[in-house]
């Protein structure tokens, strides 16, 4: 077995010695009552050394199949980025990676700066002047923000566009049974939220209303309206709420200025990898008047004895550790590291470059819609203006079989949507882009979506194994 | 920070909240002690004018860097004024509980309850 | 920019003290109430750095035809003024970080005895496995089919955390330890509004860590202290009173918060459960008891781990973590969504994991057995299916180790802190600082500096300063409130003997120093990056971000 431990047969006889007991096992039976204290071992395989575990943990790597395999335009939340070099070694540094939570600021300057740096990278993002250290992820992000619009205003109602996150509304619901708060999703119309449906379900009852921009089908929202219009039918007390793909701010109206008042998202897509759902980091950022309510960490400027600059954890008084059963949340370790990962991306595309990437995006997203759209038997299932992400549909498709058969060809074309939707969208494909899909693999999809319907529709097999199994062979 | 010391003139609850009578007003504060073991004070989260207040209830919170400690109502009434020069200033409230230090000023509702508070030796001698 | 600092002259000549590294046999002159070059560094975010035209990115070609970008994308939709990011080329960014990190204290540098942290070793072996992109390249919606390895993973590291804690039901799905206890509080909810009631109290110990309070408030629940008897457990005959059918659960850690196992937990769970409450188990401390005793043992019905404690996830100054749970099959058919089945007899033609056997994720409880894990869930904490980045490096860890590894990593955790105890003895360092409660301790213990600062006028708080200057991290202080000022040491298992000698001697010649000059030690840090902060000044004028006008 592998251990991590330094004592030798010497160092026990000795350590026992001064602690003046003959085993550690009698150490243990002081404390612990016979009936509990177990001699069997736990029914767990041996351990082993590093070099048998590398090679089983390659293995497993080995049965699945990652953006390195195929050439994907899988979205719905996280996205198959360019990840830069620096990243991977500064996350590295045993000064970045392996401190605590800076408790002791003396020493903690590394990571505290870095937060207060990342406060200010996503206060220019969102055009908010208040931001935390990070919250974990995106859907639970958007929870927090209705926890605080409880806080905020006392109210017992969440109006949510049903352009969210199926896992968002999901956490919604099951973090809002605890909060005590009841959950209305408003429709979409054409793609993106109903507007009448939305003014509607609003009222002085409502504690905050949330819409995810661009929305869960790639649509980009009228932010501003909606806004206007929950303030007009929820009054002033109403917290605004504002779910965004990072990126997107690149080109989109920051929720700054776009009457949103507590601006969330999933950070994933600023310098984190995909790593099957987590850890990344969740940003949360507000106006002035909500920063007592505010979760998590946030690092604040002061200067030392000497008058040296300086930073510290501040505003303390909202968390678990003082304020407890009253705390603005109960979060404790959150994202730093990948809230590091998250600034140095940010400094890395730069001023210019974050406009030039979302830009880009912006222009493929458009070429990939048009050039899958004109193949027949895909039509769209919206035509509101797109940014990185779109919605097709494919009537009397098997979509599931679709992405089978051109996943056996080195290509994802993108989440089949009755996985999220059901019936809904049972014929739905959601289809995204990164700045690493070229316009030759865009091409290329479009060539073998039309390869796959066709398998369809020639009554065919949609994949080598369906065929095989038909004919008795093993795939 | 100036040294402990209790008003003769105060009336006390015995959450560490002191009380200055006028008539059928008051002012209200925090007492020497209760500053001390609050530390510095950075903030103070003053309730509306116009909101009542009930005689040994919290109406307010006051925190320090490390604590938040809710301040007791010696008294019923509703709040006139609230100390606003605690919002650029809250360390008043250390060096001077008293006077600069303030939190509210209330019209009492029911006079009676001043019977109920501590006169100051009373008050000091729970101290120990 | 830095005023000269006023030194005090070192009171004596030249005490000779371990090196802070422990094993380094050359002895290190007294520090340190020197000035530290570092100290000139004045700070300078990445914002006030570069220049316009400097960059990092290069943006390719579009490569598609040209198209109006109005027709794309309406410009009432588009942002006018761009974020002010840094213009910076990547060797300004890297050595701006590098720099940067230079300013922290790490644990791979130097003793990281925090209390209730749990600061062991990192193997940098997890860190080469995460990054195989089978693993680090692999999308969260990519159909099960073709992610079988992280599945089996998954249900691998299940198994794992089930048979550590005696409880056969396991989610990885929250992100963190708080989130984990959130879920385990609303596990206890949904049970009881399934039988038909409607509990609303959770009782807590006074000793219990700030997040389960929290957490019970956003539950919607509400908080009933239970007292600490003089041994430091729990005082039976309060729980007794306080325990009655509107409890909900009793949330507890065992050992707790000072380091004292409670004999009377048995006791204890027969209370909650005789009155048809739900026994939860704060996992925060699970590095003492490992292959040694289990909660599931001890009646616990809900567990939840923290895997950037004793699971190795790296702490990264401050996150990501993971908090898995573990439940009794009463409170299994709540669990959250999704759920991994297993399946060893897969038709053929199926995609496998390595081991043969075929895996699932089901999102829907409809799909799911009756009174199956899931099967009535309470939905989702969080997107998709949790910190899978952690859950490789705390599989690899657990394969690594193994029953007998994980024995021996608590049974030396206890070896350790006992060990330190009775250095701390010998040097006459439990003059000052007492142990707060009990003889004995687990994996930690609480010292109290009240009669340090009632003698000498010196707190936990300057004591901790003192040690930056001596190159080690200090202790978590001030926790548990219980205690007058706290000091809850943790040394961990892989700690070498020689690093707890050198920091018992350490302790003991801060203790000396603060008898001759108590001002030395309350002015301290003197040789750290920047020395005391202003915190009040920073609450009562938030400077959250650089001004960029």
């Amino acid at each position: 077995m592998t251990r991590y431990t330094t004592t030798t047969e010497a160092d026990r006889e000795e350590m026992l010695r001064a602690v003046g007991v003959t085993s550690t096992r009698d150490l243990l039976a002081e404390q612990i009552p016979a009936a509990l204290l177990r001699d069997e071992p736990l029914d767990l395989p041996d351990g082993r050394g590093e070099q048998e575990v590398h090679a089983h943990l390659r293995d497993l790597a080995g049965a699945n199949t990652s953006a390195e395999d195929e050439v994907t335009f899988l979205g719905a939340g996280m996205y198959d980025h360019y990840v830069p070099a620096i990243i991977d070694m500064l996350l590295g540094r045993s000064e970045f990676l392996t401190p605590y939570t800076p408790y002791q600021p003396e020493v903690s300057q590394g990571g505290l700066q870095v937060m207060f740096e990342y406060q200010t990278a996503i206060s220019e993002l969102t055009a908010l002047p208040v931001s935390n250290a990070s919250v974990y992820e995106g859907p639970s992000a958007v929870a927090a923000a209705a926890y605080l619009a409880k806080l905020h205003n006392g109210r017992g109602k969440l109006v949510v566009s049903a352009g969210a996150h199926p896992h968002t509304l999901q956490t919604l619901e099951t973090l809002a049974h605890g909060y005590g708060q009841e959950v209305v999703v408003v429709p979409l119309k054409g793609g993106a939220t109903d507007p009448d449906a939305w003014a509607a379900a609003i009222d002085e009852t409502t504690s905050a209303a949330i819409v995810q921009q661009p929305n869960f089908l790639g649509a980009v929202e009228d932010v501003a309206a909606l806004t206007a219009a929950a303030k007009e039918a929820g009054g002033d007390k109403l917290v605004t709420v504002g779910a965004y793909d990072p990126i997107t701010l690149g080109i989109l109206v920051p929720p700054g200025e776009a009457g949103i008042d507590v601006a969330v998202g999933e950070g994933q897509t600023l310098g984190n990898r995909l790593d099957f759902g987590g850890p990344s980091f969740g940003f949360f950022a507000a106006r002035d008047a909500f920063l007592r309510r505010m979760p998590g960490r946030i690092a604040g400027e002061t200067t030392d004895v000497d008058g040296r600059r300086g930073f510290v954890l501040t505003l303390q008084t909202r968390e678990q550790h003082i304020r407890r059963e009253k705390a603005t949340s109960n979060i404790c370790t959150a994202q730093a590291l990948n809230a590091l990962a998250g600034v140095v991306y940010l400094g890395w595309l730069g001023r210019e470059g974050l406009p030039e990437l979302a830009e880009l995006l912006a222009r493929r997203t458009h070429y990939a819609r048009t050039t899958l759209a004109a193949i027949d038997g895909v039509e769209l299932l919206h035509d509101r203006p797109v940014v990185r992400e779109f919605a097709l549909r494919l009537p009397g498709i098997d979509v599931p079989a679709l992405v089978a058969h051109v996943q056996d060809r080195g290509y994802h074309p993108g989440l089949p949507l009755v996985r999220t939707h059901g019936d809904e969208h049972a014929d739905g494909l959601l289809v995204a882009l990164t700045e690493q899909r070229t316009k030759e693999q865009i091409d290329r999809l479009a060539e073998l979506l039309v390869g796959a319907i066709a398998a369809q529709r020639g009554g065919g097999s949609a994949s080598p194994q369906a065929a095989a199994s038909r004919n008795g062979v093993a795939a | 920070m100036a040294d402990a010391s209790y008003p003769e003139d105060l009336k006390y609850h015995p959450e560490h909240d002191w009380a200055r009578i006028d008539g059928d007003t008051a002012v209200f504060g925090i007492t020497w002690y209760a500053q001390d073991a609050l530390g510095e004070v950075v903030f103070f989260d003053p309730p509306e004018v116009g909101a009542t207040v009930t005689a040994g209830e919290s109406y307010a919170e006051i925190e320090s860097v490390k604590a938040v400690s809710d301040v007791v109502a010696p008294l019923s009434g509703e709040i006139l004024e609230v100390n606003d020069a605690l919002e650029d200033g809250p360390e008043a409230v250390n060096e001077d509980p008293y006077e600069a230090g303030w939190l509210v000023k209330v019209r009492l509702s029911d006079p009676s309850e001043i019977d109920a508070l501590q006169d100051r030796d009373t008050y000091v001698a729970s101290l120990s | 920019m830095s005023t000269p600092v006023d030194v005090p002259t070192p009171v004596t000549a030249e005490p000779v003290l371990p090196a802070a590294g422990g094993a380094d046999p050359r002895p290190l002159a007294a520090p340190t109430t020197s000035v530290n070059p570092i100290q000139r560094d004045h700070a300078t975010t990445i914002f006030e750095k570069g220049a316009p035209g400097r960059r990092s990115f290069v943006a390719p070609d579009a490569g598609v035809p040209e198209a109006d970008l109005d027709e794309i994308l309406p410009a009432g939709l588009r942002r006018t003024a761009p974020a002010r990011l840094p213009q910076v080329t990547e060797g300004e960014i890297v050595r701006h970080y590098v720099r940067l990190s230079r300013r922290n204290f790490d644990l791979d540098t130097g003793f990281y005895p925090l209390g209730s942290c749990t600061m062991k070793h990192n193997p940098r072996l997890h860190e080469r496995v995460t990054a195989l992109p089978g693993h680090a390249r692999l999308h969260p919606f990519q159909e099960p089919e073709r992610a079988q390895g992280a599945l089996e993973l998954m249900w691998g590291l299940e198994r794992q955390l089930a048979e550590v804690s005696g409880l056969p039901h396991v989610c990885l799905q929250p992100s963190a330890g708080s989130h984990g206890e959130l879920a385990g509080v609303l596990l206890a909810r949904a049970y009881h509004e399934a039988r038909g009631e409607t509990r609303t109290k959770v009782l807590t110990p006074d000793t219990a860590h700030g997040t389960n309070p929290a957490t019970v408030t956003m539950a919607g629940l509400e908080v009933v202290k239970v007292a600490t008897n003089p041994d430091g457990g729990v005082d039976l005959d309060d729980l007794r009173a306080k325990a009655d059918d509107d409890t909900a659960l009793l949330m507890l850690t065992n050992p707790n918060t000072l380091g004292i196992f409670d004999p009377n937990i048995q006791e204890i769970a027969s209370i909650v459960h005789g009155v048809g409450g739900v026994l939860y188990y704060d996992g925060a401390n699970l590095n003492a008891i490992m292959g040694i005793t289990r909660p599931g043992d001890m009646g616990f019905d809900i567990v939840h781990f923290n895997l950037h404690k004793s699971f190795t996830q790296p702490h990264g100054g401050g996150g990501p973590g993971s908090g898995p749970i573990a439940v009794s099959d009463r409170v299994a058919p709540f669990l959250p969504l999704p759920v991994i089945r297993r399946d060893d007899a897969p038709a053929p033609g199926t995609r496998t994991g390595p081991s043969g056997a075929a895996f699932s994720l089901v999102e829907d409880a409809t799909a799911l057995p009756e009174g199956a894990p899931g099967s009535r869930s309470i939905g989702k904490l969080r997107g998709f299916q949790g910190n899978y980045g952690c859950f490789v490096r705390s599989y690899t860890y657990i394969t690594s180790l193994g029953a007998a590894g994980l024995r021996d990593a608590s049974e030396t955790a206890v070896l350790n802190a006992n060990y330190l105890l009775a250095k701390l003895e010998e040097h006459g360092v439990r003059e000052l600082l007492p142990l707060a409660f009990g003889t004995r301790c687990m994996h930690e213990f609480v010292l109290s500096g009240g009669p340090l600062k009632r003698e000498l006028g010196v707190k936990t708080l300057d004591v901790a300063k003192r040690l930056l200057d001596h190159g080690f991290h200090p202790p978590t202080v001030y926790f548990p409130l219980l205690v007058d000022e706290a000091l809850l040491i943790e040394p961990v298992e892989t700690e070498a003997r020689e690093t707890l000698d050198a920091f018992a001697l350490v302790l003991a010649e801060i203790l000396r120093e603060a008898k001759d000059d108590p001002t030395i030690a309350q002015n301290a840090p003197y040789s750290t990056p920047v020395r005391r902060l202003d915190e009040a000044g920073a609450a009562k004028r938030p400077v959250l971000r650089q001004p960029l006008d």
